[in-house]
Formats: C-alpha cells, sequence, structure tokens
C-alpha cells in the first residue's frame, strides 16, 4: 500500500488534521501527550478556561450516536473557549455521497473553523479533509471499523500517568477486534510509543484476517494471553453481534473472554484494567473489577478532555503552516 | 467504398498472419489480403506505416448506462468511446433500467445502437425476470430478438434450485450463460478484498471463497446440465485452478479476467480513493499473479473491460458508500501492450485474448481477417505515447485509477464493416 497520504501534516510537520494514528510519528504522539498533561494539570487546579480557541466555531458533526465522545468534545471545546455546535446528522439522510459533501458544504458556509465527525462508514473523516475548505481542521472521532484515534490517545495517556512509560509494557486487547476502531488506533499508537508487545486476545469471528500484520501478537485463549501483561485493555461488546452467528451467547463469550477477577490475577500484579466505555457489566467484565482498585475506566474519561482540547488547540495551531 | 490499408503490420492470431502486408475491403468485407483483387480501385487509402492491423476488439461485459442511468454514460458516448479504443463489438449486461428481461427492451436497445452506428452491440439477456432470481426469463424470445447470451450480470441468485433450472433452460435453447460468480452472503456487502489492506484500513472485506464457493456450485451445476458457461470477471488465483480442473473434465466452460486486474492488486490502492473501489475487489498480488498465470497458459480464455462508467457523485463519499467500477475501454489497449511488454504474452497472443478468443465464446463470424467476411478492424499505433486527461479521454465516466497517467500505445482507426467508425486526425 502507497504512504497514507499525509493529509494530517501541514508543510511544518504540525498535525493540521487528526484522522488516525497511522501516518503520525512518534515525536507527535508524545507532543500531544504533553499537551495534554499541561491541560489536566491545570484543570485539577481548578482553572478550567483556556481563552486559546475564542472565537473560533467547532461543528460537532455526528453521523452516528455517540454520548461520551461526543461530550467531552463538547467539554474541552467549551474549556478552550470556542463556540461548540453539535449536530446529530441521521446517517439515513446521507446515504450517497454528494449528501456528505452537502452537509460539509452547508456547514463551511456558516463559516466555522473545525469540524469535529464521527460516521459509520471508514474513511468518512478522510474523504471530509479532502473535500473540506484548507482553513478547516477535521478531527476524526471514529469512522466506521477504521480508527478512532483520540480515543487511543486518552488511553495512552492514561497509561502513561500510570505506568510512566510504555518501554516495556505489555498489553493485552481483549474483545471484538473486528469491529473495533478503538483497537486499531491503540495497537498502532502502543507500537509507535515503544511497548514491548501488544497482544490481542479474541475468537477468530472477532479477529480481521492478517491481524498479526499490525504487529500484534494473537491469542485464542485468554488464560495464556494475560501472562505476564501490565495493561488489560477490554473493548465494548456490540450485541447485535450475537445475531449475526459471531458469538453464541452472552455467557459463553463472558465465560471465555470476559475479564473476572480470577482471571485479572494471571496477569501481573500491576496491571491496570481499562474500557473505552460503555460497559456492559457480566458481558466483557465483571462488576467488581469494573470498580476494582486495578480499574482506571474513569480516570479515561476525565482524561479525555484533557487529550481532545490538546488535539483541537494543536491542530487549530497547525493552520498557521498554511496560511 | 472501396478502403486499403497499406503499409502496415497485420497481426490475425486465427489465421495465424504476423507480417507486414495490405487489407483491401470492399462493400463492408475483406476482400484481399496481401495482394489488391484483380481490378481492385480504391476510394481511401489508409497508410498504415508503423502501425499494427488487427481484428476489431470485441468486449464481453460494456455498461453504455442506457437505458436507465444516462446521467452516467450514454449509448452515444461510450460506443464512442469504445470505437476509439478499437472496439467493434460489445456485449450488453442486462442489469440496464429496465432490465433486458423482454423483447421489447432488446428492441429499445438495438434502435438506439443503430441511431449512434458506432460497434456492434450485443444486449445479453436476463437470466431471471428482472434479475430478481426467480422466475425464468423467456429466454427463447429474447434469443429470437437478439440477445447473445444469458447472464444475472452482479445480482445474486440466492436460490440454487433456480440457477439449476435456468441452466437446463438456457442449455435447451443452446444459450451460452456468462456467469459472474460471488456468493453474495460471503460477500456480506464487503467492498475490498478479505486482506491485510482491507484489516488496516477498517473496510468491510469480501473474502475469496465468496468467489470460489459461487464459481464451484455452477461448476458442479454444469456437470447436471450440460449448460455452457462463461465465467466472467474472476478475481481469485485459486478460481484459475478451479477452471482449469473443470476445463481438463472436459466441461464446457471458459472464463476472462477483466483487465484492471491483471494490473492492480489491493495493496495499489490509495487509501481509502474511491477509484479503486470495484467489484469484485482488486485481490492480493498472489491472486494477481496468479491470474496472469492463467491467462499465459490459456485457462483463461480472454480479457475484458468490464467498463462502468459512473457520474462524478457516484464516486464522492466515504469508501464503502461509493458506487464500485471503472471506466476501462480505453485503457484496455495499453494496459494489454504493458503485458507484452512485460513478456507475460506475445503481441499476437495479446490481441487474440481481445478478438478471436471472445468471438469463439460468443460464437459469432468476426474477430479475424479473413477473405469474405466482416471488414472489423482496428489500427494502432504501439509506440505513441499519450496521457489520460480531460482531452484524451472519451468516455463519459472519468472514474479511472489510471487517471493522469502516461499510457502508450493508441488506436488511429476503428473500421466495422468496412465503415470508418474512428479515425484519429493527428
Amino acid at each position: 500500500m502507497i504512504a497514507i497520504e499525509n493529509l494530517q501534516l501541514n508543510a511544518h510537520g504540525k498535525l493540521r488534521h487528526f484522522l488516525s494514528i497511522e501516518g503520525l510519528h512518534k515525536d507527535l504522539l508524545t507532543e500531544i501527550l504533553d499537551t495534554a498533561e499541561s491541560f489536566a494539570d491545570v484543570s485539577e487546579k481548578n482553572i478550567k478556561k483556556f481563552p486559546l480557541l475564542r472565537g473560533k466555531t467547532i461543528v460537532n458533526l455526528f453521523f452516528e450516536n455517540s454520548t461520551r465522545t461526543r461530550a467531552t468534545f463538547e467539554l474541552a471545546a467549551t474549556r478552550l473557549s470556542a463556540d461548540v455546535l453539535s449536530m446529530n446528522i441521521a446517517t439515513s439522510a446521507t446515504s450517497k455521497g454528494e449528501s456528505l459533501l452537502d452537509t460539509i458544504r452547508n456547514m463551511e458556509a456558516m463559516q466555522v473553523d473545525m469540524f469535529v465527525v464521527r460516521h459509520s462508514l471508514s474513511g468518512a473523516a478522510h474523504f471530509i479533509a479532502q473535500h473540506t475548505a484548507p482553513h478547516i481542521n477535521v478531527i476524526n472521532a471514529g469512522d466506521g471499523q477504521h480508527e478512532h484515534p483520540t480515543q487511543a490517545m486518552l488511553d495512552m495517556f492514561t497509561i502513561r500517568r500510570v505506568k510512566k512509560q510504555f518501554t516495556g509494557l505489555r498489553v493485552a486487547i481483549v474483545g471484538d477486534i473486528l469491529h473495533s476502531r478503538v483497537a486499531r488506533s491503540q495497537i498502532l499508537a502502543l507500537r509507535l510509543l515503544g511497548a514491548e508487545e501488544v497482544r490481542v486476545i479474541a475468537p477468530k469471528t472477532l479477529l480481521p484476517t492478517h491481524v498479526e500484520d499490525l504487529g500484534v501478537s494473537v491469542y485464542y485463549d485468554m488464560n495464556a494471553g494475560l501472562k505476564n501483561v501490565d495493561v488489560v485493555i477490554m473493548l465494548r461488546l456490540q450485541k447485535e453481534r450475537m445475531n449475526s452467528a459471531l458469538l453464541p451467547s452472552e455467557s459463553e463469550y463472558f465465560r471465555c473472554y470476559g475479564l473476572s477477577e480470577q482471571k485479572l490475577k494471571i496477569a501481573n500484579k500491576e496491571a491496570i484494567v481499562m474500557h473505552p466505555g460503555p460497559i456492559n457489566r457480566g458481558v466483557e467484565i465483571e462488576s467488581s473489577v469494573a470498580d476494582g482498585p486495578q480499574s482506571v475506566i474513569l480516570q479515561q474519561v476525565s482524561n479525555g478532555i484533557a487529550i481532545r482540547m490538546a488535539v483541537l488547540s494543536m491542530t487549530m495551531n497547525g493552520n498557521r503552516g498554511t496560511e | 467504398m472501396h478502403i486499403e490499408i497499406i503499409n502496415g503490420h497485420i497481426i490475425d492470431p486465427k489465421n495465424n498472419i504476423d507480417q507486414a502486408g495490405s487489407v483491401y475491403i470492399s462493400e463492408g468485407k475483406i476482400v484481399g489480403l496481401m495482394q489488391a483483387p484483380a481490378g481492385f480501385m480504391a476510394d481511401k487509402s489508409i497508410n498504415a506505416q508503423g502501425h499494427i492491423v488487427c481484428p476489431g476488439f470485441i468486449d464481453l461485459s460494456t455498461r453504455v448506462r442506457e437505458p436507465g442511468q444516462s446521467h452516467k454514460a450514454t449509448m452515444r458516448s461510450e460506443t464512442q468511446a469504445a470505437a476509439s479504443a478499437g472496439y467493434t463489438s460489445l456485449c450488453i449486461p442486462p442489469d440496464t433500467n429496465p432490465v433486458i428481461d423482454s423483447p421489447a427492451v432488446v428492441e429499445l436497445i438495438e434502435d438506439k445502437a443503430e441511431k449512434c452506428a458506432y460497434p456492434q452491440i450485443y444486449p445479453i439477456a436476463a437470466l431471471t425476470q428482472k434479475l430478481a432470481g426467480k422466475d425464468l426469463s423467456s429466454m427463447h424470445a429474447l434469443k429470437q430478438a437478439g440477445c447473445i447470451a444469458v447472464s444475472h450480470a452482479h445480482e445474486a441468485i440466492q436460490d440454487l434450485l433456480v440457477l439449476r433450472r435456468a441452466m437446463e433452460y438456457a442449455a435447451t435453447h443452446d444459450l451460452l450463460l456468462i456467469y459472474c460468480p460471488q456468493e453474495s452472503a460471503l460477500s456480506n456487502h464487503g467492498c475490498a478484498h478479505e486482506g491485510a489492506i482491507a484489516s488496516q484500513y477498517g473496510l468491510p472485506a469480501v473474502p475469496v471463497a465468496a468467489e470460489t464457493i459461487a464459481l464451484m456450485q455452477c461448476i458442479e451445476l454444469i456437470e447436471q446440465t450440460s449448460c455452457r458457461v462463461h465465467f466472467s470477471g474472476l478475481s481469485c488465483a485459486r478460481s484459475v485452478d478451479l477452471i482449469n480442473k473443470a476445463k481438463t473434465s472436459g466441461l464446457p466452460v471458459t472464463a476472462d479476467v477483466a483487465m484492471h486486474q491483471l494490473h492492480l492488486a489491493d495493496d495499489d490502492m490509495q487509501p481509502y480513493d474511491s477509484h479503486f473501489h470495484v467489484m469484485p475487489p482488486l485481490r492480493s498480488e498472489k491472486d494477481r499473479k496468479g491470474l496472469l498465470a492463467g491467462i499465459q497458459k490459456g485457462i483463461i480464455d480472454c480479457i475484458s473491460s468490464d467498463h462502468q462508467p459512473h457520474d462524478i457523485d457516484a464516486k464522492l463519499g466515504a469508501f464503502p458508500e461509493t458506487e464500485p467500477g471503472i471506466s476501462s475501454l480505453e485503457t484496455v489497449l495499453p494496459l494489454m501492450l504493458r503485458l507484452v511488454e512485460s513478456k507475460t504474452f506475445s503481441l499476437t497472443q495479446g490481441i487474440a485474448k481481445l478478438c478471436s478468443e471472445p468471438a469463439q465464446i460468443l460464437g459469432i463470424n468476426t474477430g479475424h481477417l479473413t477473405i469474405g467476411c466482416a471488414a472489423d478492424i482496428c489500427i494502432f499505433d504501439p509506440n505513441k505515447s499519450w496521457e489520460i486527461n480531460q482531452e484524451t479521454w472519451r468516455s463519459l465516466g472519468k472514474n479511472t485509477p489510471f487517471w493522469g497517467e502516461s499510457m502508450q500505445g493508441k488506436v488511429t482507426h476503428t473500421l466495422q464493416l468496412g465503415k470508418l467508425i474512428y479515425s484519429d486526425n493527428s
């Protein structure tokens, strides 16, 4: 495959659009984490608002429903003093490409500065970045089964805050890798940041073909896969997977791939447990684990705001290279 | 009208001609080769110095988008594009709107074709009514009306009993079935080859088995029904093995591959560039090599264009929602010449894949240069370089992954039934 057309960076190598982890380099990921760290520090000191994006208009274009991603993007934009407009657009109204483009054109006409896009089809954010006016920044808030880069970065941020560094870390990602845009972004980010090993643990029906080409070790047996692991990332299991012959039942899934207290003991003692949410208690994770001492699930949510503030401000700054 | 084509290099695979010489045409027919018949006086002389003179090309799958989708392309635009690419005969798949499932639709197409007066149009009849996969079409009446074969285009036939009966009925009337094997449940609305690239970009994927299982099912039914079947648009190396086995066991089977499948694999795709969205999808490099080997060994009989022109909007969107298909007629000759250059086959073999082989599959008496036969002729300059751009491109569909590329090899004249339907005046 020809290297992903680097839409994301400006002439000076700064972030202009944030579409995928693929195509970015380690220094840039570290810069995002460091920037987020500065926002998090200040927020924790009870100063919540920064004037960085005053006068800028950010539009959240959500072609697919999402509560938490949208909420954290809204909060992040508000804390940077931007004006925010959130739009929920039913996918059915945009089943044709021209409508997607028309939506974008209409929004552009309202003199906005940035689109945050969530779409059910892979490549939608790329498409919008390629076709939107050059002064507008695009942030991918999840496209189909492709990537969800801000979620992966908030996960990296959470890991770094607890584990301090990536070197030597063994990370297991458990669950529906096939349909997960989060998993793809996480794998790429962990590899770039220098994690020792990334494992995926899932039944064959929930693994993409050639998944090992992404640089991961594959485990079908969770007991084997959790050995010596420092971070366990559980993925959400969509209920509709049961209806398409991918899995027999929730209870069998929980038996094989659910994270119980007992299974967590197989991992390293200091291992942390993560989940992008929303959680299906008793399906992919036991309540006592989700709420237990090793869980950092709620920290992930608060870190989401800092990461999104970092990405919003960095991409908006990235315009300077093109003006 | 008497036309002479002089000073050219004649290549006619069917008659084993590969030499410098001239062709003489009177009243739509070839009347002399090498030597003019006694008393021949040319009204028009074409100097083919440095050019190849060969039979006009025959395509087994050209979407002209009429009737029904004239916002994408028209009979006139696409037949003109075909003529400029050296084609003299085009087969039109039945997935027009309305579907080619009644003599009235055939008549409509033939009327339109006559007005355009470009390459010979051969409509392909729908195997089932409305291509719905339920009730048989009136195949006999459709054959009478002028359909050259039956097909189900890219529509799936869910019910194997319907396929079996349709094949029996087609065999009853000695109709060729042109079949594009794709098992719809396994395809599962995918838009890319199931492999590393689709996994990387999160694209819904079509496994190889979607093609091979449909192919195997159909081959077993050929055993049962003795229906003649031409498999069109194969994409996988494993399919080549299956065709080979079927041929070895004596089944009446032929096959083609679309030209772009011989040149592009999934890792040539530019990320999310919808011009690479085609069905069946661009497969792995291993599959591409398998198809090339199939062509070399003659297991795959010919090369089609699988021409599918689209309007701009059809290709504007997130990759999975864009419409599949490549506008391809005009790149077939230069891409064939690239395969000659890379020594996949000789020029004569390459030309055979575009004219004599498809003619034999269809059972039509053209695709060769024989005295007394129709003067369907293509003259091309194998060395002429040109770039694909707004000025050079004729199809209304600009959807090609080769846009902007430099091509070598250009048709200079196309004659159909002795009539000059294309000439470049440069």
